[in-house]
């Protein structure tokens, strides 16, 4: 990827950003004799943009496990900022999809974003009090929350919780921001609030993020590469190498069509997760090559 | 219940050793059970709560018949029945089954051992509704040294139980132990529940662990106001609903469940008004407004 290492790096105090910020070599991933995915090799660069893409139970979600310190892998080797990862890296950003908060949950929009800057640290925090406060209106500013910041979190709309949700991943400076489906169940305006708050903040402080989505459009500007995950095969490329119809059938091992509409990708065919469950030999079947 | 505002009794009353030392076990219950309860109410835990109370019953019940000091029966009672529920029911999907199951089966032991035990029938009740003016100073020491202890911890991993309690998924991601928090806070929910239940005994001591705290999450979102004011109305609670008592000479478990719920009962018409007033707080951006142009 075309990222500039040098115009970024005095944005930065810490030298270890610069290299590969998220490292996968010959990993694999399975639950019993299902294999989610084998002989992954994936770099992230800093500043990067990679959408993780493919149909349910394809693994993007434990791929993402794996990243967070939350599961091993079965096979091969991963770093994440340059160390394998571990329970609570303070370095990497977590943004999970929109679910539905108790209404009358305790908890304020300014709360939760305070538990992302130090939620993690045993005792009850009443050093730096004025500090911290400080830092959480910054980052309640920066997503344009502070309207919504007293209001019970249950009680917001979807979009203002997902807003929260960036504040809340981005309050600890990550160098590595890991999103699982963020736009889930948001309407197309907020899908664009959202989408474009994280791409601001990876342009500022070359934070590479890596997307967990179902659906590519919303964010397909934004992205540098696909990493595309089928029935334990996948492929990494640029969005127009990927969202072939060339490319996806060989992936899905099935006749997947790929048609662009007004800049948008459809791909046509492969809408659910169901078409794995079929099996496909007779296509393609060099394919194997690739997982 | 003309004896009710009676104060003259009430201030003689006051005199004794045994009402004084009644009332500084009600604060040190009162203020344990503000602090835990917002995080109580936040991890939906009231019938967790109710499940280990009856089975801190039967530990005092089994105590009472063995003969050792019915205090410690029942605080071993709830902590086993809290690392029990704990460990039994990770998923929340069967948590309300297995506590009902085995709450069910604890109630029906403590009733069996009650029915062995040959003393007096007082001793029997008091597990039930409470006595607390039988706390003696032998009780009040295990009573204050359990609340130091709860304190401790509780100060000691507030952070972390509070994110893993409202947010558990980051949290995890966060790297929070999640899995480690839950039986812990189970064990000093069961340690407050259990020295509850020699106060206002087993079948009341939701009035004071989860109505205060129920009441301040109703009128604010703010954890840290939920908790002062949980330890405020716990207090009310406890402490008022003994010196409410003391000159009818009425059982205080029915003062005490009547405060709180007064309590609760006015923050829920603060919280109905509030909401037909104001809505809420918060405009929706213009951003959140414009899909239909976009569609």
């Amino acid at each position: 990827m075309s990222v500039n290492r040098e115009a970024v790096s005095d944005l930065t105090a810490d030298p270890a950003r610069g290299t590969g910020a998220v490292s996968l070599r010959g990993a694999s991933l399975r639950f019993g004799d299902r294999v989610l995915w084998q002989g992954l090799d994936l770099d992230v660069a800093p500043g990067e943009f990679v959408a993780v893409l493919g149909p349910n139970g394809s693994g993007k979600t434990s791929l993402l496990r794996v990243l967070l310190g939350l599961g091993p892998l079965s096979e091969g080797t991963v770093r994440i900022v340059d160390e394998p990862p571990g329970r609570g890296n303070r370095r990497i950003g977590y943004i999970p999809q929109q679910r539905a908060m108790e209404e009358s949950l305790t908890l304020r929009g300014r709360d939760l974003v305070g538990l992302g800057l130090d939620g993690h640290r045993w005792g009850i925090g009443l050093r730096g009090m004025r500090e911290r406060r400080a830092k959480v209106d910054r980052a309640l500013d920066a997503v344009g929350a502070h309207d919504f910041a007293d209001a019970p979190v249950g009680r917001l709309s979807g979009g203002e919780q997902q807003r929260l949700r960036v504040a809340q991943a981005l309050i600890s400076d990550p160098e590595v921001l890991l999103c699982d489906e963020p736009l889930l169940s948001l309407d197309l305006a907020n899908q664009q609030v959202v989408s474009s708050l994280i791409d601001q903040r990876r342009r500022a402080t070359n934070t590479a993020v890596l997307f967990v989505t179902h659906e590519i459009n919303p964010v397909l500007p934004l992205v540098d590469r696909i990493l595309y995950l089928v029935d334990g095969r996948f492929r990494v490329g640029r969005p127009d190498e990927v969202m072939t119809t060339q490319t996806l059938s060989e992936l899905y091992r099935a006749p997947v069509d790929v048609v662009r509409v007004q800049g948008q990708i459809h791909v046509v065919g492969a809408q659910s997760g169901l078409c794995e469950d079929q099996p496909h030999h007779h296509l393609h079947d060099d394919a194997h090559g690739d997982a | 219940m003309d004896k009710l505002f009676d104060f003259e009794l009430t201030a003689e009353l006051l005199q004794f050793g045994f009402v004084q030392t009644a009332l500084l076990a009600a604060a040190i219950l009162g203020l344990l059970a503000g602090v835990l309860g917002p995080l109580i109410v936040s991890r939906n835990m009231a019938f967790a709560v109710h499940g280990t109370s009856e089975l801190s019953f039967t530990g005092g019940a089994a105590a009472l018949l063995l003969g050792i000091n019915v205090g410690q029966g029942a605080l071993a009672g709830a902590i086993v029945a809290a690392l029990v529920l704990g460990l039994l029911s990770r998923r929340s999907a069967d948590h309300d089954s297995v506590i009902g199951a085995v709450l069910a089966f604890g109630l029906g032991v403590g009733v069996l051992l009650l029915w062995f035990y040959p003393g007096r029938a007082s001793n029997k009740f008091g597990l039930l509704v409470g006595q607390i003016v039988s706390v003696d100073f032998a009780s009040l020491a295990l009573l204050g040294g359990c609340a130091v202890a709860v304190f401790l911890v509780l100060l000691a991993i507030y952070r972390p139980l509070l994110f893993a309690s409202v947010d558990p998924e980051v949290a995890r991601a966060r790297g929070v132990p999640t899995g480690l928090l839950s039986p812990v806070f189970a064990v000093l929910v069961g340690v407050a529940t259990a020295l509850g239940v020699q106060t206002v005994g087993a079948l009341l001591v939701l009035a004071l662990m989860i109505t205060p705290a129920a009441a301040a999450c109703r009128i604010t979102a703010n954890p840290l106001r939920a908790t002062i004011l949980a330890i405020v109305f716990a207090e009310a609670s406890a402490v008022g609903g003994i010196l409410l008592s003391l000159a009818p000479g009425a059982p205080v478990s029915a003062f005490v469940t009547a405060i709180s719920f007064l309590i609760y009962l006015v923050c829920w018409v603060v919280s109905i008004v509030r909401e037909r007033g104001g809505r809420r707080r918060g405009v929706p951006s213009a951003a959140v407004a414009t899909p239909a142009v976009l569609q």
